[in-house]
């Protein structure tokens, strides 16, 4: 900083090339630029006449029709329990096609939605399903393993098993399912006997399993 | 990918597709090329939802997939294009034009595409067949053979093509995806005869009914038309040149008269198909061509137009060149030159504006003199020194205006370094492309906050007319309508009416700035494609 002292505006070079005298600097600067300035000119009038009339109005529709069609996604809200008595009246401006289904030949298949298999609930009426014999041998194998593995996570030991057996048909889950609870049920305190594992009374008891995750 | 550029795709995402797509839209331009487990989990929405958000984007072109770079097992993925984003700006003057060219058939079908993505022949000509239906009289129903034809106008001067074919169907290795253009059948009809005209909507009270009733009909009716696969899309290229063409000849008409411009008009006409996209100049004409494809309302004589062409030559704008003496003379429209002296105009004008003509004529004299020192320009400008400094410097800060050091010795001593100002066009034009874009994004915003500082009252007034029209539906007395509409009180209906206001201005506002977006987006792709 020389001639930081000695003058205000000291420069190191010979300022008359430049052009500027002394006396003619801007002002020193105080402070950031103010965020609206005053602006000496004002803007231009916008256009109006037919045309742009037209597609002002053409932005606007659109803008509605878009915000109705199904490509229009939104967020998971809660829906309040009551519906109001207007938004009846609201509903009749909503579009008819609220499905929209992609031609799958121009989109990637993992874009395509994954239909959640309905894991049946145990005690449910299940199919038979025709393993063959060295398919079901590994199984038992293998889940006696992972039984005796982790006895505190049920929920893992489902995870793991469904993840291996992944490749083989989806329906092994369902079998798979059997097997472990039966498992787990050995662990608890309770007599078996009292506890009525009949058909259609577990179904209405799922929420009672311990740690089991229900799907 | 400028962050103004991004910040205006967020807006317009938001207000078309919603906040789920808007975010995943926003994730995929900052951050590249991404695979579906990384947008998951860097923008924590859950994965149907960014499915359907993927969905939604491919189908509307403003993303692609590809199979990944790192071999053929990894995931694809997806890359969003900005530009294409941004044209949704520009859907209104896309339906404007088409409404100009082909009617009200034309207009619907361009606008149904573009709601939509892309759709096949056979699913556009039923719906646009059955909106033109609501709006004709009773008894009157729209033929599906109008809009038909309508449909193969559009995609004979090439505004429709269709899609290209997914990239994996094709050949596996190759590594560049296919654009339309490289299609061969991109403008082709397919062979499909529908026959049948639109149907009207009833009105009725069990709409829900009729809506079943109508959604299992169109599922039955699906599969019948033998264009399954094929899909349309708007070309939106097609568009740009065509607006680009209005531009030059308005640009006459306003500088010259009206018979140069319809001069011009044929002009561009004759080379309409001859001249590929990215062309500078159209084809040689000669004036022999020129005259006998002149609109038989000129009846200009031969040496009149003669003279108007020589005219058209001279002008400094130099929308039409010479290029030989064969046939009367050769002439050809200078498209890139025009493009690049509409936008000087218009940076010309910008600066007019904002700063005054005194600041204007500086700005216009370094644009044609190239480099000058603070003296000259001075002297030149006529203006006296301590304003012309003044204006200088402001058009400095503005970074409208450059300096350039040129040095006497080698070390660049102050005193003995000439410093001469210059303005580039190029840079320049590309800073007000910027500007543009962020004066549109704020030009969004302040609707949006306009519209939600009111939203009480936008909300009662809808309310309001949907019960009106209800009543109406159901026939009922005129003191019952007016005591629902009194409903709105005096000075909320002010209210009401000034927000409107407000609020038509911004949207309008923001369709003529993309007016002036057009003209820069265009000038600096045609100097883009000039210099590769």
């Amino acid at each position: 900083m020389a001639g930081k002292g000695r003058g205000v505006a000291a420069f190191t070079f010979n300022i008359e090339a430049l052009g500027i005298g002394r006396g003619s600097m801007p002002e020193a600067r105080v402070g950031p630029s103010p965020l609206f300035p005053n602006t000496d000119f004002k803007p231009v009038p916008l256009k109006a006449g037919e045309d742009e009339d037209y597609m002002l109005a053409l932005k606007q529709e659109m803008r509605g029709a878009m915000q109705r069609l199904p490509h229009n996604i939104k967020f998971e809200s809660n829906k309040s329990e009551v519906e109001r008595y207007t938004e009846k009246y609201l509903k009749y401006s909503q579009m008819e096609d609220e499905q929209w289904i992609p031609d799958w030949n121009l989109f990637p298949k993992e874009l395509m939605p994954q239909k959640k298999k309905p894991h049946a609930k145990p005690g449910t009426k299940r199919k038979t399903v025709k393993l063959s014999r060295k398919e079901t041998e590994d199984m038992l194998n293998k889940l006696d393993e992972l039984s005796k593995k982790d006895d505190g996570n049920p929920e893992k030991s489902d995870d793991e098993a469904e993840k291996k057996k992944g490749n083989a048909d989806e329906e092994e889950d369902v079998e798979e399912e059997e097997y472990d609870e039966e498992d787990i049920e050995e662990e608890n305190d309770y007599i078996e006997s009292y506890f009525d594992n009949g058909e259609d009374f577990a179904a209405g008891s799922d929420d009672n399993m311990d740690g089991e995750a229900t799907y | 990918m400028t962050s103004q550029e991004v910040r205006l795709c967020g807006l317009l995402l938001r207000e078309h597709f919603g906040d789920v797509v808007e975010k995943v839209g926003t994730h995929l331009l900052k951050s590249g090329a991404q695979n579906l487990r990384t947008i998951i989990h860097e923008t924590g929405i859950s994965l149907d939802l960014v499915k359907k958000s993927l969905c939604v984007l491919v189908q509307h072109g403003a993303c692609v997939f590809s199979p990944g770079r790192k071999g053929r097992g990894s995931p694809t993925e997806y890359v969003a294009s900005c530009d294409r984003i941004l044209r949704i700006l520009r859907y209104p003057r896309y339906i404007y034009t088409a409404k100009t060219l082909y009617g009200d058939t034309g207009e619907l079908i361009i606008e149904e595409l573009l709601q939509r993505g892309h759709m096949t022949l056979s699913n556009t000509v039923k719906t646009v067949a059955d909106r033109l239906t609501q709006n004709m009289e009773e008894g009157h129903s729209m033929d599906y053979s109008e809009v038909s034809s309508a449909f193969s106008k559009l995609v004979e001067t090439h505004f429709l093509q269709r899609c290209p074919p997914p990239a994996g169907a094709g050949s596996k290795d190759s590594t560049t995806e296919p654009t339309p253009e490289s299609f061969p059948d991109c403008y082709k009809m397919p062979h499909v005869t529908l026959v049948g005209r639109g149907k009207r909507q009833l009105s009725t009270e069990d709409g829900e009914e009729q809506r079943n009733a109508k959604k299992a009909r169109l599922a039955i009716e699906v599969g019948t038309h033998g264009d399954e696969g094929i899909y349309w899309q708007v070309n939106l290229e097609r568009f740009h040149l065509h607006f680009r063409d209005q531009t030059i000849i308005s640009a006459v008409a306003n500088k010259l008269d009206q018979t140069s411009s319809e001069i011009v008009r044929t002009m561009l006409r004759m080379s309409e198909v001859t001249t590929s996209p990215a062309a500078t100049c159209t084809k040689p004409l000669s004036a022999n061509e020129i005259f006998r494809s002149l609109p038989s309302g000129y009846n200009i004589p031969r040496p009149i137009l003669d003279q108007y062409l020589t005219l058209l030559v001279d002008d400094p704008m130099e929308f039409v060149g010479k290029a030989g003496e064969s046939g009367g003379g050769m002439f050809v429209v200078n498209l890139d030159r025009a493009l690049a002296n509409l936008a000087r105009a218009t940076l010309e004008s910008v600066v007019q504006e904002r700063f005054g003509s005194r600041s204007a004529r500086i700005f216009r004299l370094l644009l044609r003199k190239r480099h000058l020192e603070q003296k000259q320009v001075e002297d030149f400008a006529m203006i006296p020194a301590k304003e012309a400094k003044e204006m200088l410097y402001t058009l400095l800060s503005q970074n409208l205006v450059q300096l350039q050091e040129i040095p006497k010795t080698a070390d660049f001593a102050p005193s003995r370094t000439f410093y001469l100002y210059t303005v580039n066009q190029l840079p320049t034009a590309r800073m007000l492309l910027q500007n543009c874009y962020k004066t549109v994004a704020n030009l969004i915003e302040r609707r949006l906050f306009e519209s939600k500082e009111s939203k009480r009252l936008l909300e009662k007034s809808q309310r309001i007319e949907a019960i009106l029209a209800s009543l109406q539906a159901s026939g009922a007395e005129p003191e019952q309508l007016t005591e629902v509409e009194e409903m709105i009180t005096a000075p909320e209906k002010q209210q009401l009416d000034a927000l409107r206001l407000h609020i038509n201005k911004l949207d309008s506002a923001e369709n003529q700035v993309d007016e002036t977006i057009f003209l820069l987006e265009s000038y600096i792709n045609s100097t883009a494609s000039s210099t590769s």
